[in-house]
This record gives C-alpha cells, structure tokens and sequence, in this order.
C-alpha cells in the first residue's frame, strides 16, 4: 500500500503534481550506503557503479531521462533536431556556475566533448559520428555529425556525458590534475570531504541553477564494506537509503518489509541491466549452435528468478532488454525444456567433455545461480566444473576468452546502437577487453543490421531492422540470455523523490528530500 | 645491548628487501591486473582505454624495470603512488594507521591482561568449577570463527539490545568533539576490540594456565612455600613470572599482526584500518598500495620479534641475548 503511494507520489510530481503530492520540505541529512568505495570521484576518468553514484550530485549532463527515456532538461533547457538528423542544437540555461563560482557556457560543452573522447571510452564511442561541435553564442551548442545516428539524443546522461570545468582542465595533464580529488561540477550538491575508508560527505549547492533545489543540507556516503553489516545499517536507522544492489538480493524482501520502509524497482530503465552466458563460440561443444541452444533450453530461468533473485527480475526473452527500445517480444524461443535439451545435444553430438562454467564473483547471489544454472545443465546431460575466481580473475580469464561458459551482465543504456550491438558484432571481437563480443560470435548479416540500424533515421526505419537482427540472435543464440536484473532501492518512507528519472539514483539527489 | 639491537635491525633491512622482492613476484601471479580490475568496474573499456591504463600504472614497463623502480624508492624510504586512489601510498597507509592501531592495540590489551587475569585464576583454582568455567569460555572462544562472533555481536548488541553502534570509527556527522568525541570512539570500539580480542584472550588463558600449573609443580615453589611465604607472593613473583615466557612470546606474535591482522574485524564493522586497505588493495590488485601495505606490517613483525627479545631478558634474566 505505502510503496504504490510513494510510487504515485514520483509519478505525479514527475509529471504535473496532483493532491497526492506532499510539498517538499527543505533541509535535513540522507545518509546513504556506498559499496563498494569508489576509486575516485571524477566522472571523466572512472565510470565505476559507486562513481557515478555519488558523482551523479556533482556533475551534470546536458540532459535527463524520463521512465520511458524520452528526454527532460539538464544542462540543456531546450534541443532540436535538423530534417537530415546530422545537426543537433542544443539551447544551454544560463544560470548555471560551477561550484567554485564561474559560469557554465557553451565552451565548457566544446571541452567536455574534447576530454571524454580522450578519457572515457564509452563516450568515444558515442561520439564517433560527430564531426564537430560548435557555439555559435555562450548558451547554444551545435553538434554536426557525419551521418545520422538514430540514438543520438540518448547519449546526454550525466553518467555518459559529464560535464567538466574548461578553466580548470585545459593546458592540464587531465589524469594527474589535483582538482580531481576536489571534484568540481555544476551539480546540486557539492564535494566536501571524503574520509577513506569511512564516509564521502556533499553538501548543498547554494547556487543550483534549479530555483528551490536541491532541499538536502548534506548527504553523507557511508562506505560499509560488508554486505550484511550494511543491512544492518539499514535495520538500525544509521543510513536511510540502500541503492540498488547495495544488500545481498536475499536480505531484499525482509528490508523491504520493516516498518516505515519503502522500495521501488524503477530508476534501472536507461541502464536495463541484462544478463546472460557467454558461450565460447571459438572452441569446444559451445561452438556448435545446436549445444549452445540446448544450453539455452535447459535452463530454468523462472526458478532463477523465482528463488534464487527473490522473484526479482524478468525472464530475458532474447539480446534486447524490454526497456531497450524496439525490443521485440515476439522474438522469443528458449523455454525451459529439459527434453528439447537433450535432442539438441545428441544432434550436437555431445560426447560429454566436461564445459568449465564461470561464475560471476560478485557475491552469493551470483554463487547461488552458478549452482542452480548448474544442476539445470547437469540434468540435461552436459558435465559442468565451476571455476572459482575474483574479480580481477574473472575479468583476465574471460578478457583473454579462457572459458567455455560464463556468467555476465551489461547495461544497454536504452537503444540498441548504445549498449546492445557491442556483444554481437564482429568488430568488437578483441582480447583484453571484458565488455565486448567476448563470446567470439561472427554474422556478416548482424554486423550489417547493427551498423544500419545506427545510421537510420526515425523509428520507422529503425524498427524494422532491429525486429531482424533479434530473429537472427535468437536463432543463431551466441550467448544464453537469462534475466532483466532489477535492482530495487530500499530507502525509508520518508524519504521522497529520490528516484524520478531512468538513470535512478546515479541521477542525483536534485529533487529528493526528506520528511521531518 | 646496543650492539645486539643494530646487528638485528641490519639484519632486519635485510629481511625486509627480500620480503618485498619476494612480495612484488607474488603478488603478479595472482590472474588480472589493476588496469583489467578499473575496465570491468567501469563496465566499459575499449582497447585504448585499458592501454591507458597500464601505461598510468606503468604495467607497459617490463618486470625487472617496474622492480628496479619500486626497490629504488623504497630504499629512498618512499612507498610509491597508488594510482588507483590518486595518492601516495603512505599518505594512505598513514589516514589509516591510527584506527587499527586503536583497534588492535586495544585488543592486544585487553586479550593479554584478561587472558593472564583469567589463566591464573584458573590454574590457582585448578580442578574447581571457576577452572571448568574459564577454561571451558575459552575453549569456545578458541574455535568459535571470529567472522560468526562479531555478526551475532552485532545482532546482539545493536540490532536487538541497540546498545552500541555496528559499523564505523564514530558517529558521522555529529560534531562531536573532545571528550564526547573520546567516548562516541570508544562506543565505536568496543565490539570489535571485543571480538577481536577474544581469541587471543582464549589462547593466553589456556597457555598461562598450562604453564603456571607446570611450574607449581618445580622444586623452587616448595622451597618458597617451606619459607613460608604467603600463598599470593609465590603465585605472582614465584609462579606467574617463571610461567610468562611463553606467555611473551605468544604476544610477540600477536604484537606481529597489530597493522596488518584484522581484516575480518575491520570488514564486519566497517573499521576504517590497514586491514581492510590490504583486502581491497587485494581484490583490486593495486600492486603499490598492497605492496606498501606488506613493507609495513613485515617491519612491524621485525620490530617486535626483537622487542620480544628484549622483554624475554626483562623477564627473565637468565637469558643471554643471543650474539
């Protein structure tokens, strides 16, 4: 009952306002877990999880996104699009400083482009097809591409495009300048202090460019390196916010469900975090599509969800998550079908070579499904080891393609041509690397989808050619999807507004404020 | 004497480089490095980005040069930079320092005067229910993981009784400071240096007792009774100094471990000490800090094992320091 309260409470502010809405109340403290501590703060240099969720207060991009990541207001008050869709103009506001006082102008833009493309790799990427950005006055920004890019408008979020002070970083050595552990933004809070190892303090930007934001006087990072130590915070009152993924999933359901707490699954859907197996497609049974489809049948993705995940998540039907757009639910295949597996490995002509499975070292959740995942394919017949790593292992066996099945997850970041197509196309087959086609799968008709699909104009023509592409993977299943992960944020009650856009909590806390 | 002292910290440095030698091979054969460890969380990383990485970290230098580099600095009593964090290493370890000294020197106390305390107790009331109490309590300490000890203190303690805080160094954000500031650290403190403190209280409970119990049976303690000395001057100047040695040298040991030997505690409460900078350093093989981590508790292991030294000829006057 309280959380579809809160939920409308979102909804409605995010939208108009109704009788529902309470009016926030300025002041007060949040106190938030962070996990794992970040490296550093400086959103241009580290994207890690726990960076982006504190840095998301300090800095800022051009745009937001709403649920459905249609775009809203940033940096940039206002955008258009030319007829070609090759020149984007985008209006900046022009009350916005940094936090050390100087105005926010169209020059920080040009800078902020210049620096990710050196620094950020995603960014790099994004940005391949502008050709040049320009300013015409200090309060516009006109982006000129090569050829069209269909999910151009989606690559503005403060996580892929930060926005960084020119005057402090140009003529710099940007990796060694000091102002990167006193980070300054334009965001509405500001860094304070950071006690290693204890606690990241912001406080509150005076000079927001958002009349009346942001409410909180301070909001305090409480760095809690146990897993169970942390849901213990929570139960005690010592921090009032667990973002996503902060407890084990299976302490989940009985944080949600202490007095005067709150939980909500939404703020996932610009990331749509989707997992699946890679299936090593070089060498061993994984190579042969009938094996890799028998994988796929033979495992019991409602009993994943269901036990394992606490009834979190959706069954992944295919390579698009259902958030992402011109996902296509009629692509659907892979049910659980111990039977069907077994046809599929005798036609594979499975001799029962044991297949090294790799789970992902990130906590008990990931251990727990490597087990269940295993016993699904153990009862269809393949022999599975597991392979037990850290993190740095995991990331060298499967960055150097030293497996032969392994469990991952990627964010997609909304459209296909962002997060999507890097998992499946032949140019993004290369070692070292542990966020790209690391399952070695090779379709010159993919290659072709995903590369048309980038430069097509307007959905309709962009649709069809995903709907294709989706048909193919299913078919041809390089990997084995699993699960749309849903991390849910648990906070307490009274704190509202904490979640209002798709980028969720890395969003900041700009409308967020605390019932006292 | 002093001669004996400079031999041993010459010998020491000694030790030390080969340690950190030795430590900066080990440490590369652990799979990944810290380059593939900042890709992967970034959750992004092309190519060029990892190159970048590993030409910051210098990984791109072949072995024997990045060692040639790190051995000239240490011997230039520098512990390096951690990349990964943006700072010098022993800046680092120094923010640190203070918490796990508080916390495993409060532990190393408390262990050693309640364990002494108790094992005598016990070995005086040899056979009686107290013996059977103490020694009983310790042996559950003995064998009880020190992990499930401090979660079910928490539960215990903050979640059910909420007399003391689970997690931190002190209340964030309240301000306190001077004597409040004092008294909320020690709130902060107290389960962990408890939990901590327990095994090793258990270990010197059970060792001062054996030992107390052996050396009541010597001759020279019925030759103290024959004189007629009171029962409590033979336990503590006959019995109970006759019966530390090993006593000193378990908590030379435990001394060894004050910097780098409460990962577990630091963990579970969120203490903000060495031992939980090593783990992470660890988990995200960042060579320098983690190395530098190393060079520092190995010095503390060599410092005390020649304090232990001393103290033995302290107690015991008998023993010659060895030449």
């Amino acid at each position: 009952m309280l959380k579809t309260i809160v939920a409308g409470t979102v909804l409605s502010l995010a939208l108009a306002g109704t009788a529902l809405a309470q009016a926030p109340k300025p002041g007060g403290i949040a106190n938030v877990v962070i996990q794992p501590e970040p490296p550093g703060l400086m959103l241009a240099m580290l994207q890690n999880g726990p960076t982006q969720m504190v840095a998301g207060n300090i800095y800022e991009g051009l745009l937001r996104y709403d649920f459905a990541l249609k775009p809203l207001p940033g940096l940039a008050e206002s955008w258009s699009m030319s007829e070609d869709g090759k020149t984007y103009t985008f209006k900046l506001v022009k009350n916005a400083t940094w936090h050390d006082g100087k105005p926010f102008t169209a020059d920080d833009v040009i800078f902020s482009v210049e620096l990710l493309r050196q620094t950020h790799p995603r960014a790099r990427g994004n940005l391949a097809k502008v050709a040049s950005v320009t300013a015409p006055d200090p309060y516009t920004v006109v982006f000129s591409l090569s050829e069209p890019f269909g999910p151009f408008m989606g690559i503005f979020e403060v996580g892929s495009l930060p926005m960084i002070p020119k005057h402090i970083y140009a003529g710099t050595d940007y990796k060694t300048n000091p102002a990167n552990n006193t980070p300054i933004g334009t965001g509405p809070y500001m860094f304070k202090e950071w006690k290693k190892g204890s606690y990241i303090r912001l406080v509150k930007n005076p000079n927001y460019h958002v009349a009346g934001k942001p409410y909180l006087d301070e909001i305090y990072w409480h760095v809690i390196p146990d897993a169970a130590a942390r849901a213990v915070a929570f139960e005690t009152g010592k921090v009032d916010i667990l973002p996503g993924g902060s407890v084990e999933n299976f302490d989940v359901p009985r944080l949600s469900k202490i007095k005067g707490a709150c939980s909500t699954t939404k703020g996932w859907e610009f990331f749509s975090p989707h997992s699946w197996l890679w299936l090593n497609n070089r060498k061993g049974p994984t190579a042969n599509k009938a094996f890799r489809q028998a994988v796929s049948y033979a495992l019991d993705r409602d009993f994943a969800r269901d036990v394992v995940w606490n009834g979190l998540g959706k069954p992944a039907t295919g390579p698009f998550s259902s958030s992402v757009r011109y996902h296509d639910p009629k692509a659907a295949k892979y049910s659980y079908d111990p039977a069907k597996a077994k046809a599929l490995l005798k036609e594979a002509g499975y001799k029962g070579e044991t297949v090294r499975l790799l789970p992902l070292p990130y906590g008990e959740t990931w251990q727990r499904w490597a087990e269940a995942a295993k016993q699904n394919l153990e009862d269809a017949g393949i022999k599975v080891e597991l392979v037990a790593t850290d993190v740095a292992g995991w990331n060298q066996k499967t960055s150097d393609w030293d497996y032969d099945i392994a469990f991952t997850y990627l964010y997609q970041y909304g459209d296909p041509a962002l997060g999507v197509g890097r998992n499946y196309v032949s140019s993004q087959i290369a070692k070292g690397s542990p966020f790209n086609n690391v399952e070695g799968y090779s379709n010159p008709s993919v290659d072709e989808a995903f590369a048309k699909g980038a430069v097509a104009v307007g959905d309709d023509q962009r649709r069809p050619i995903y709907e294709a592409v989706q048909k193919t993977l299913v078919e041809d299943a390089p990997v084995a999807w699993l699960l749309e992960l849903q991390f849910p944020t648990i906070t307490r009650c009274k704190v509202h507004d904490l979640v209002t856009t798709g980028i969720g909590v890395n969003d900041g806390f700009r409308d967020a404020w605390i019932e006292r | 004497m002093a001669g004996f002292v400079a031999r041993r910290i010459a010998k020491g440095i000694l030790v030390l480089l080969a340690i950190v030698v030795l430590n900066f091979f080990l440490i590369r054969l652990a799979p990944g490095d810290p380059a593939l460890v900042m890709a992967g969380e970034a959750g992004a990383g092309d190519e060029v980005f990892v190159a970048q990485l590993r030409e910051k970290f210098a990984l791109d230098q072949p072995l024997p040069s990045q060692l040639a580099a790190y051995l000239r600095s240490i011997v230039g009593l520098d512990l390096g930079y951690s990349v990964r964090q943006q700072m010098p290493v022993a800046t680092l370890i120094g923010e640190r320092l203070p918490a796990t000294l508080l916390l495993t020197g409060t532990a190393f106390l408390v262990s050693l005067s309640l364990g002494v305390l108790l094992g005598s107790l016990a070995a005086r009331r040899a056979g009686t229910l107290a013996d059977t109490a103490i020694t009983g309590m310790a042996l559950l300490f003995y064998a009880t993981p020190l992990f499930w000890v401090s979660l079910m203190a928490i539960i215990l303690f903050s979640v059910r009784l909420e007399w003391l805080p689970s997690f931190g160094f002190e209340t964030v954000g309240a301000g306190y400071t001077g004597l409040a500031r004092a008294a909320d650290i020690v709130r902060h403190l107290v389960l962990p240096a408890l939990t901590l403190g327990l095994f090793f209280m258990a270990v010197y409970v059970r060792m001062t007792r054996s030992s107390m119990l052996e050396v009541s049976r010597l001759d020279f303690v019925k030759t103290a009774r024959a004189k007629g000395l009171t029962e409590g001057v033979i336990q503590r100047r006959h019995i109970l100094r006759n019966a530390l040695l090993p006593v000193v040298t378990l908590a030379g040991l435990q001394a060894g471990t004050l910097v780098g030997g409460a990962v577990l505690t630091e963990t579970v409460f969120a203490w903000p000490g060495i031992g939980r900078l090593m783990y992470e350093a660890l988990l995200q093989r960042d060579y320098n800090l983690l190395l530098g981590v190393f060079v520092v508790s190995s010095a503390m292991v060599l410092i005390f094992n020649l304090v232990t030294d001393v103290v033995y000829r302290a107690v015991d006057p008998r023993i010659e320091v060895a030449r």
